[in-house]
């Protein structure tokens, strides 16, 4: 137990999106759920989540249909490869900016 | 009940580990480090210790795996020695920076290359600055009670100690101490709690990418930079120092050993010349300053116990007024002076009436430190009248060159 004098800053807080700043703007691909593959989508059920558990910057919603928080997502591409289903594609963020969608 | 025996250095902190109750143990072979932690897993494969050995492939694997078991509220050590230490600087900054109260015995031994097995400082002043507590044992009842402190001055200011000794000096001679009775240890020493142990009902963000800038988390709190947390970590191991002699104090009146938790003197009361040094080499001292005093010359030497934080006001009012300070060390910052001098000389420089200082390299990896060399450069440094250009009188001597 620390003693009281003793602040023991680390670097600690609840996690959430934001922690690491704007981390949207590193994005060079981005993912995009196909949720007609999604488990929880197609079935209706709260199941899998994966995504939503093992993305770094907390940016994907506990829903049904799981929504990315593109402000704060960096990319990494982490909820891609831990998708079971193969329902997340990471898509280069130039097609978005030909295609005029950019955010 | 407490036991008398007679062991090697390296028994004798593994003996201290295992009374401490430390529940991982993770280490990589390397001498004159191992027989220690080769006693640990002994220890813990006869059922007489209660702990987890994790044999992995490297140092750096070592300390990695003592931080994952610190972080997740166990009391962990580790132990290394000369380039097994270096292979573990990413992690000691961080295990320091993730303020984790991990406990690691560090057998100094000289750095290759060349290679070398012998014994000298230079392995843990290298690793100065990583923000970790640095403790200094000049014999093996030292190395058990300091071994014991160490985890708890971890464990109540949240920063790391490393406990060092001299390789072979100490880890490989045998030498008569007292083991502490076990109740009284785990009176002394309360149940390990860190203050960020990770759990699955609190999740915590801890150490990711920090901002240069303070920010709000998603909760609206505040939540300091990097700049803040580093500026916390420096503020707080000064004031260790103090919870440093607040332990020692506690260890005494429990344990009736103690009372030179920083600074260790001998013969210093009335001294005009005093000798400053680390581990074996303060204690080799004391025949030198006995013969030195037969001969008529005031002459002490002061043992520095801790080397990081550095005692600077403790140190320097130590010094003050003495007519000149000898600096003996067994390493050096390359291409500057010897690490421990340099302090010295800017602790003291605030003081108008600061003696003059002196500095000797000496053992590095291991060659032999001659008594004889130490009384005849003592005895010279004190006799000398003249003194040289300030550039002459500031550049370290080396003794025992075979050049
Ligand atoms: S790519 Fe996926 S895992 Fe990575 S930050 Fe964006 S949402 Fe999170
Ligand atoms: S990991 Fe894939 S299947 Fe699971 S919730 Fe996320 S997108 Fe849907």
């Amino acid at each position: 137990m620390p003693d009281s004098r003793f602040k023991v800053l680390t670097s600690a807080s609840t996690s959430g999106p934001g922690d690491a700043g704007r981390t949207g703007s590193w994005r060079v691909e981005r993912p995009i759920i196909d949720y007609s593959r999604c488990t929880p989508a197609k079935t209706g059920k709260a199941s899998c989540h994966l995504c939503w558990l093992y993305c770094p910057d907390n940016v994907v919603s506990k829903t049904l249909e799981p929504k990315i928080d593109l402000e704060y997502c960096k990319g990494c591409g982490i909820c891609a490869e831990e998708c079971p289903v193969k329902a997340i594609e990471m898509v280069s963020e130039e097609q978005f900016v030909k295609g005029g969608e950019d955010e | 009940m407490s036991e008398k025996l007679i062991d090697s250095g390296n028994n004798a902190a593994a003996m201290a580990v295992q009374l401490a109750a430390a529940e991982v143990i993770a280490a990589y072979p390397i001498t004159p480090q191992t027989p220690l932690t080769e006693k640990l897993s002994e220890l813990i494969a006869a059922g007489k210790m209660d702990a987890e050995y994790v044999a992995v492939e490297s140092e750096h694997s070592a300390l990695g795996v003592c931080i994952g078991a610190a972080s997740a509220g166990v009391r962990a050590f580790t132990a290394t020695s000369s380039n097994g230490l270096l292979y573990m600087s990413e992690q000691l900054h961080w295990a320091a920076g993730s303020r984790l109260p991990l406990v690691m015995c560090v057998v100094n031994r000289g750095i290759g290359a060349p290679w070398s097995v012998w014994n000298d400082h230079q392995d843990a002043m290298s690793q100065r600055d990583a923000g970790w507590i640095q403790i200094f044992a000049k014999d093996h009842q030292e190395i058990v009670d300091m071994t014991l402190k160490a985890f708890r001055l971890a464990e109540l200011v949240h920063i790391p100690v490393m406990v060092n000794y001299d390789g072979y000096y100490l880890s490989h001679t045998y030498m008569p101490f007292e083991l502490p009775d076990a109740q009284t240890v785990r009176e002394f020493l309360p149940t390990y709690d860190y203050a960020h142990t990770l759990d699955p009902e609190k999740p915590e963000s801890l150490n990711t990418v920090t901002l240069p800038d303070a920010r709000n988390d998603i909760n609206g709190v505040k939540q300091p930079g990097y700049m803040d947390i580093r500026h916390n970590l420096h503020q707080e191991m000064r004031l260790a120092l103090q919870v440093w002699e607040e332990i020692d104090a506690d260890f005494q009146q429990r344990f009736g050993r103690g009372g030179t938790p920083i600074l260790d003197p001998y013969r210093c009361d009335d001294a005009d010349f005093v000798v400053v040094a680390m581990g074996t080499l303060a204690n080799q001292f004391h025949d030198v300053v006995d013969r030195l005093r037969d001969e008529g010359l005031k002459v002490g030497v002061l043992a520095l116990q801790i080397y990081r934080p550095f005692p600077t006001a403790i140190i320097a009012e130590a010094l003050q007024s003495v007519k000149a300070v000898l600096v003996y060390e067994k390493g050096l910052s390359y291409g500057n002076q010897g690490a421990l001098y340099a302090d010295l000389k800017s602790a003291l420089y605030p003081y108008p009436n600061r003696p003059q200082l002196h500095n000797f390299i000496v053992g590095l990896g291991g060659r032999d430190i001659g008594t004889e060399d130490l009384y005849q450069t003592l005895k010279t440094a004190c006799l000398q009248e003249a003194l040289g250009t300030p550039e002459q009188n500031d550049t370290p001597q080396w003794i025992g060159l075979q050049l």
